[in-house]
């Protein structure tokens, strides 16, 4: 009989959620009653949602737990792992029967994400045991040319994971032909995009690959030395790396002669980002490992030409790296399968936003992003209405809900006005308001301007300023024209990525919901209710108690009543600052 | 553009309030020395040590690693991460990505600084909190999300943020 696991996901989704607590726990109780379990880790499934999730797999198969706190462990312990009688009200997914949840795996085809949540990620040992450095050792083995290695990335047809989409062998080739005494492989883990966490969630899951990956783009483009740039706000992905690299090192897969194969040689060391968004553009970011501003630099050269250093250099995304490994063990026709005629294989996506399951996801290029949210995502939770989900973070758009049935792959969602970006997907129902969206996008590329070309500098700020307005009240029927002008003049004159996108959140919720834009400018309203400024607050009799809280709170004296009684606000003297809804607690006061 | 105009910031440089022990750099400098692309990893290091980086430290750094004095400067006001003052003993990060902005994530802020009496970004006059604002924290499904310390608070309201910072400040004070 095989011994009983029980397994703990350790993301940081996870860890949020009280895994760590969970884990702690059960080790403690293993100890004290002497109970015979093999306890393991292991990182995110994608299945953030039902966190912390607990993994049992006995004799009878797997059961996977969500929503487990350290009293439902003690629970799952006691009822199923000493007396074989597993919880069905905690399952998510089990091999023995059908549940809701399992159709949030069943639509995704997990390539990049192939380890993640079925390793302990730092145990070298568990990747090698599911084929991990088995395309290093295939290289090595089958003496395969660098240009092979190449040809063979070409014909998958992967292209950029981080948001360019541009192909990654042609990259690899451009970086192989320029002869140099020295050459760079980077991995952008820079993860900077709000709503977005898949970089994360694979360097904590499966950090190996990853390294697997880069090792093979070094031995194609003949570079001896890689740098990986992660953000200094994932700690657990640092630590989880620098196990990683210390592991591969002792077994042979970096460091010189690589499984024995004489003058390859490989070393990755690991840069951590001091925060600024504008360093996941490349030249940005090599900027910023030599020390300097993260301001980008101008293109040509190209960084596979003058890179790191001056050297010729190849930057490639995380999850770009993940898939190298598979492409090279079963091919690039294998991975060219997958997908539409001009995105081969796989992408994920993070789901965040207005949706009942969040999470990660990956799923074949080509399905459609109705599919995503209501299939895998189980729709929009509370019974709202779906209204438009945002693609491509600060650089992308919004899509809006007629146009779900656009399927995901570079070209069709670029002709949307969106991104594909590095993968965030977030869900807006109709209690968002499509305005107070494109100010947050473009408060935030404001912010994060490195402040290098006037027009994104500038212009931003002027463009926010605009939408600060309309979203208060002051906006005038112009603002809408003035917006447009500003948007083509930035993506006209920046040097960046980020200047060149800045403006496509504005660009496309005025594109499909100019009429959210014409409510808060010509009827002054915001349809959503979102707007504060634009907000009437008013008591509502019934629910209120006289408790006199929002009286007392309220900063200009607008509401008045006595004690016991119902209050009444002053509609000429309210400034509409929400005071009063965020203090009461009875829901008594209404917004229209 | 996250610069601040340094004619007004330098005055600011803040003259620690108790003696820097310089020589809590050395192993640091050590490390480095001679290195290239250093500024950033030193500058890290150094907010590590001291939790932020004091003005003697700049001069010191500069000093010993041959680097410009304006050059640490101008990294250090660049990035996020690089903090010129002293923070409080707890620092409560409040998430505002994509995913808690569309779920309220304002109002935890708003009613945060209404409670502690601070605008974002600053110390409150105790010495016990420092509030910020952060992009994305990585935990979207459980949004909105606000971090203090290792600990993680999800799905969040205004009041409920208010009541674990009294909480954690009754704690603290006995």
């Amino acid at each position: 009989m095989t011994k009983t696991k029980v397994i703990i996901g350790l993301g940081s989704c996870g860890v949020a959620a009280g895994a760590g607590k969970v884990y702690k726990k059960i080790s403690e109780l293993k100890e004290a009653e002497n109970l015979d379990f093999e306890l393991g880790k292991t990182s995110c499934v994608g299945m953030c949602y039902r966190e912390p999730l607990v993994e049992v797999i006995d004799e009878n198969g797997s059961f996977l737990y969500g929503g487990i706190d350290e009293d439902k462990a003690v629970e799952l312990i006691n009822k199923h792992v000493n007396n074989n009688n597993p919880v069905r009200d905690y399952i998510v997914v089990t091999d023995l029967y059908d549940t809701p949840d399992r159709k949030y795996l069943e639509g995704q085809v997990k390539i990049a994400l192939r380890n993640c949540g079925m390793i302990d990620p730092e145990i070298i040992a568990e990747y090698e045991e599911r084929g991990g450095y088995g395309a290093v050792r295939k290289i090595v083995e089958n003496k395969i040319p660098p240009e092979n290695v190449i040809k063979e990335v070409m014909d998958s047809g992967l292209r950029g994971r981080g948001g360019g989409g541009f192909p990654t062998g042609l990259k690899w080739k451009f970086a192989h032909k320029n002869k140099s005494d020295n050459k760079y492989i980077i991995c952008n883990a820079d993860e900077g995009d709000p709503g977005a966490f898949m970089d994360r969630s694979l360097l904590e899951g499966d950090p190996h690959s990853v390294l697997e990956g880069m090792i093979i783009a070094g031995y194609a483009v003949g570079a001896n030395e890689g740098v990986i740039y992660c953000r200094a706000e994932y700690p657990l992905a640092l630590k989880r790396l620098a196990i990683a690299i210390e592991q591969a090192e002792d077994r042979g897969y970096l460091g010189s002669n690589i499984l024995g194969k004489e003058g390859f040689d490989f070393r990755i060391t690991v840069k951590e980002g001091a925060g600024a968004f504008v360093c996941g553009e490349e030249t940005a970011l090599i900027a910023s490992i030599e020390g300097e501003r993260g301001m980008p630099r101008k293109r040509p050269p190209f960084p596979a030409e003058s890179g790191l250093w001056r050297k010729p250099s190849n930057i490639n995304n995380v999850e770009t790296f993940a898939n190298i490994p598979w492409i090279i063990d079963k091919g690039g026709s294998a991975y060219a399968k997958y997908g539409t005629e001009k995105s081969k294989g796989t992408k994920v996506f993070a789901l965040a936003g207005k949706i009942n399951h969040g999470g990660l996801v990956e799923v074949p290029m080509g399905i459609t992003i109705k599919d995503v949210i209501f299939k895998l995502g189980g729709g929009i939770p509370g019974g709202k209405k779906f209204k438009a989900v945002q693609l491509g973070g600060p650089s992308g758009g919004c899509i809006p809900e007629y146009l779900s049935s656009t399927v995901v792959d570079f070209d069709s969602v670029t002709a949307t006005g969106a991104i594909m970006g590095s993968g965030g997907m977030v869900v807006m129902d109709e209690t968002t308001c499509m305005v107070d969206v494109a100010k947050f996008f473009l408060d935030f590329t404001r912010k994060e301007s490195c402040g290098k070309c006037t027009f994104c500098r500038v212009g931003t700020k002027r463009m926010l300023e605009i939408l600060i307005r309309i979203t208060e009240g002051e906006g005038e029927t112009k603002d809408m024209e003035k917006l447009e002008e500003l948007a083509y003049q930035i993506k006209d004159s920046s040097l960046c990525g980020l200047g060149q996108t800045a403006p496509n959140p504005v660009l496309t919720t005025l594109k499909y919901f100019r009429d959210e834009y014409e409510a808060h400018i010509s009827q002054k309203k915001c349809p959503s209710l979102t707007c504060k400024k634009l907000l009437t607050y008013e008591v509502n009799e019934e629910n209120c108690t006289g408790c006199t809280v929002c009286a007392k709170n309220c900063p200009v004296d607008a509401i008045e009543g006595a004690r016991k009684e119902v209050h009444f606000i002053k509609q000429d003297i309210c400034i509409r600052c929400g005071v009063c809804f965020n203090k009461c607690k009875f829901d008594a006061i209404n917004l229209s | 553009m996250r610069v601040k105009r340094i004619s007004k910031k330098i005055p600011e440089l803040p003259e620690s309030p108790e003696k820097v022990d310089l020589s809590l750099l050395d192993p640091l400098i050590e490390k480095f020395s001679g290195k290239k692309g250093i500024t950033i990893p030193v500058l890290q290091g150094a907010q590590e040590i001291f939790g932020f980086i004091p003005r003697e430290v700049f001069i010191r750094l500069s000093e010993e690693l041959n680097l410009e004095l304006n050059e640490l400067y101008g990294v250090a006001t660049f990035y996020a991460q690089f903090r010129l003052s002293p923070v409080g003993k707890m620092i409560i990060k409040v998430c505002h990505g994509t995913a808690c902005h569309v779920q309220n994530a304002g109002t935890i802020t708003e009613s945060l600084q209404e409670s502690l009496k601070v605008e974002d970004g600053c110390t409150t006059e105790d010495g016990l909190f420092t509030l910020e604002s952060v992009a994305c924290l990585g935990c979207c499904s459980l949004a909105p999300v606000m971090m203090i310390g290792d600990e993680t608070y999800g799905k969040l309201t205004g009041n409920e943020a208010v009541k674990i910072i009294k909480e954690l400040k009754l704690k603290e004070k006995n």
